[in-house]
């Protein structure tokens, strides 16, 4: 009974799924333990959504193989679609019903033991019990959000997958389903969340970086990091902004970036990016070499992969 | 003002860029045009001609005979044979095979050169009056012409007024030549095909538009649970649709119903079922509802216009014809217009159930494997 992979949530080697001519996902391998919450990232069409539906068992791969939760991905869709909670990008549950009406269908389609009970706690747990009667075409962003997380929590699953569930909601709301996710985690759930939000990278146990079909790194936040290779420095001071264009395009100046009030410039290559700093002394800006954030590390990632899907 | 000429133009420009992506719509503005020329400016004919008719002789006689090629002379009646009883006729009729049965009685010939005025019976199928009035009304001089050829000499006087021979005519069906009988029970046909198709294909594509369909797939709902389930209820749909007609066809508008309500219901269920396999391809094919209602119009028009509910199907060319007969409403409008009308038993209304089935099995064949195809 007991296997290697028995604590692995999800264990997948070389998907892949082409659509036309175009690889969506190109041969990715996840090996993502059980209880853990990990974001998924990549810059928009990198195959993230495609890679989730193959996971849940809503697509078939057209190549690779592996688990989810134990069973098979081309075999056993079905045992995986009983137990995955799957939050789609776009708001998909029906607009024209009430809150309490849209869990009630859901309860059903599971065949929920004891439904009233567990739509009735479900509206509790996520501070819905008041707005049951309202149609769900009329909340906001946040409130949908909400509405679709007890949705697809509803019937217990052991994994969540949750395809971009904070974009465009406001920090408040953005922060209140952070806390139910990771109370949901704290529950023995394993939770795959895909997004674009550098914050929300940093509270998840490990990332997957995906650019383009293809994987380009995995681990945690900090590993990221260390092994991208990156260098950076970063200058503060009045006027740092007109630096940015005289900067771009240097030798050594990977990618520049201005954000958090200060100039950040990065690169692969310590020497060259040290002597192109030193040619760029002003007074009144202080240079300072940091630790490159997430957000440099994944641009730099980007630069490296080839984009595929330009319209020739 | 320039500035004014210069958005317009922008929008216009616009609008164009978008009318040409829209396959669909462009493909609309183009087809319906001519679809609506060829049907209206070829196939459709309110002066029907050719009209299936079978003789039933008690009398053949050289004047008989010349009678004959006179009505198939004068390209209203199509002969297409005899029959020895009048039971052969009358179920000819019934099954709508025939148009027109005409009898010529013993002693034609013997009563004729007498002077006598010897009757000829016609019975016409007058389930759609407009369909039979113009042969009807033609016949009398059909008659008076063909008999001329023949009474010369001693005879020749017999062919001056008044007519040598009396014509009975009977409407059968309609004897009223009423055409809400045959138009009522058409709308029904009418009214299913509109909802039906357009309904489930407008419900299946909304699901899909707003995202509704992947939650769906996602959960343990199976593809044909969630067919089944989503067309269901348009099947109750269909059947409030089709006891409010037939009470209105009854209590307002009086139209007769002497057949078998179960072999209606029968024909409503296999109708129901057909327009819901195309509305449900409708649904696979379309990826907004505005495509979805497109199609729908794109079926129903020539449905419309070459199953018989607007114009004769027998006075349309044989193109026309072989079209008509892939429509569904096509078969519905003669089993709900014949049993209704006529009292077709089932043996009578089999070659109209049995294309029913087929479109069934070719249309929901297709439904079913483009259904798949958009799953993954």
């Amino acid at each position: 009974m007991t296997k290697a992979g028995d604590n692995l949530a999800i264990d997948v080697r070389g998907l892949t799924k082409t659509f036309g001519k175009r690889k969506a996902v190109d041969s990715v391998d996840i090996a993502m333990p059980r209880g853990q919450v990990w974001g998924f990232l990549g810059p928009n069409g990198s195959g993230k959504t495609t890679t989730i539906r193959m996971l849940c068992g809503l697509l078939r791969p057209d190549a690779g193989q592996g688990t989810c939760l134990g069973y098979d991905i081309l075999k056993h869709s079905r045992e995986i679609k009983r137990q995955v909670g799957y939050m789609t990008q776009k708001f998909s549950y029906w607009e024209d019903l009430t809150i309490r009406e849209n869990l009630e269908f859901v309860a059903n389609l599971y065949d929920i033991a004891n439904k009233k009970q567990v739509v009735d706690d479900t509206l509790e747990q996520l501070g819905l019990t008041t707005r049951q009667k309202q149609l769900a075409g009329t909340l906001s962003g946040g409130w949908k959000q909400r509405l679709a997380l007890a949705a697809c929590t509803l019937h217990s699953p052991k994994m969540l997958m949750l395809d971009e569930p904070t974009a465009g909601v406001d920090p408040q709301a953005r922060r209140d389903f952070w806390d139910q996710i990771h109370r949901l985690s704290a529950q023995g759930l394993t939770v795959l969340v895909s997004t674009h939000y550098m914050d929300e990278a940093e509270r998840c146990d490990q990332i997957v970086y995906i650019a383009y079909g293809k994987l380009m790194a995995q681990g945690r936040v900090e590993d990221i990091i260390d092994q991208s290779g990156l260098y950076t420095f970063v200058a503060e001071g009045t006027g740092v902004r007109e630096l940015m264009e005289r900067l771009r395009n240097k030798t050594g100046a990977d990618h520049v970036a201005y954000f958090g009030n200060a100039l950040h410039v990065s690169g692969g290559n310590l020497d060259a990016l040290t002597a192109l700093i030193k040619g760029e002394q002003v007074v009144g800006i202080i240079w300072h070499q940091a630790r490159p954030s997430l957000e440099d590390v994944f641009i730099h990632l980007m630069g490296q992969s080839v984009d595929n899907t330009a319209v020739a | 003002m320039f500035a004014a000429l210069n958005r317009i133009l922008a929008i216009l420009i616009k609008e164009f860029i978008q009318m040409r992506r829209d396959r669909m719509t462009f493909g609309m503005m183009i087809m319906v045009p001519v679809v609506q020329l060829t049907l209206f400016g070829f196939a459709i004919n309110s002066d029907p001609r050719h009209l299936p008719t079978l003789l039933y002789l008690e009398d053949e006689s050289a004047v008989v005979r010349s009678l004959a090629a006179g009505l198939q002379n004068s390209t209203y009646f199509d002969i297409e044979g005899q029959v020895s009883s009048a039971k052969e006729g009358t179920d000819a009729l019934q099954s709508g095979k025939v148009a027109f049965v005409i009898t010529v009685p013993a002693g034609f010939t013997r009563d004729l050169l007498r002077g006598d005025k010897p009757q000829v019976l016609i019975e016409a199928d007058a389930s759609d009056p407009s369909a039979a009035s113009n042969a009807v009304g033609m016949i009398q001089q059909i008659v008076n012409s063909a008999l001329r050829q023949d009474l010369k000499g001693e005879w020749a006087g017999l062919s001056q007024a008044p007519p040598p021979v009396d014509i009975i005519v009977h409407r059968m069906y309609n004897p009223e030549g009423i055409s809400q009988y045959n138009i009522v029970p058409g709308l029904l046909g009418v009214i299913l095909t509109m909802t039906m198709i357009m309904i489930t294909s407008i419900a299946m594509t909304r699901e899909t538009e707003r995202g509704n369909m992947e939650n769906l797939l996602a959960m343990p709902a199976r593809p044909w649970e969630v067919m089944v389930g989503k067309i269901v209820p348009y099947i109750g749909v269909g059947l409030v649709q089709t006891a409010i007609v037939l009470l209105a066809s009854a209590y307002i508008f009086g139209v007769p119903f002497i057949g078998s309500f179960w072999l209606l219901a029968l024909g409503v269920a296999l109708f129901i079922i057909a327009n819901l396999a195309v509305g449900f391809t409708f649904s696979t094919i379309a990826r907004t509802q505005m495509q979805a209602m497109q199609m729908t119009f794109f079926f129903f028009l020539p449905s419309l216009l070459l199953s018989g509910f607007m114009f004769p199907f027998r006075g349309m060319p044989e193109w026309a014809q072989a079209i008509g007969q892939i429509f569904p409403l096509t078969h519905f409008l003669r089993i709900v217009r014949s049993v209704m009308l006529k009292g077709s038993d089932f043996a009578a209304m089999w070659p109209n159930i049995w294309p029913l089935l087929v479109f069934i099995a070719v249309a929901t064949a297709v439904a079913m494997k483009r259904y798949r195809s958009t799953l993954d």
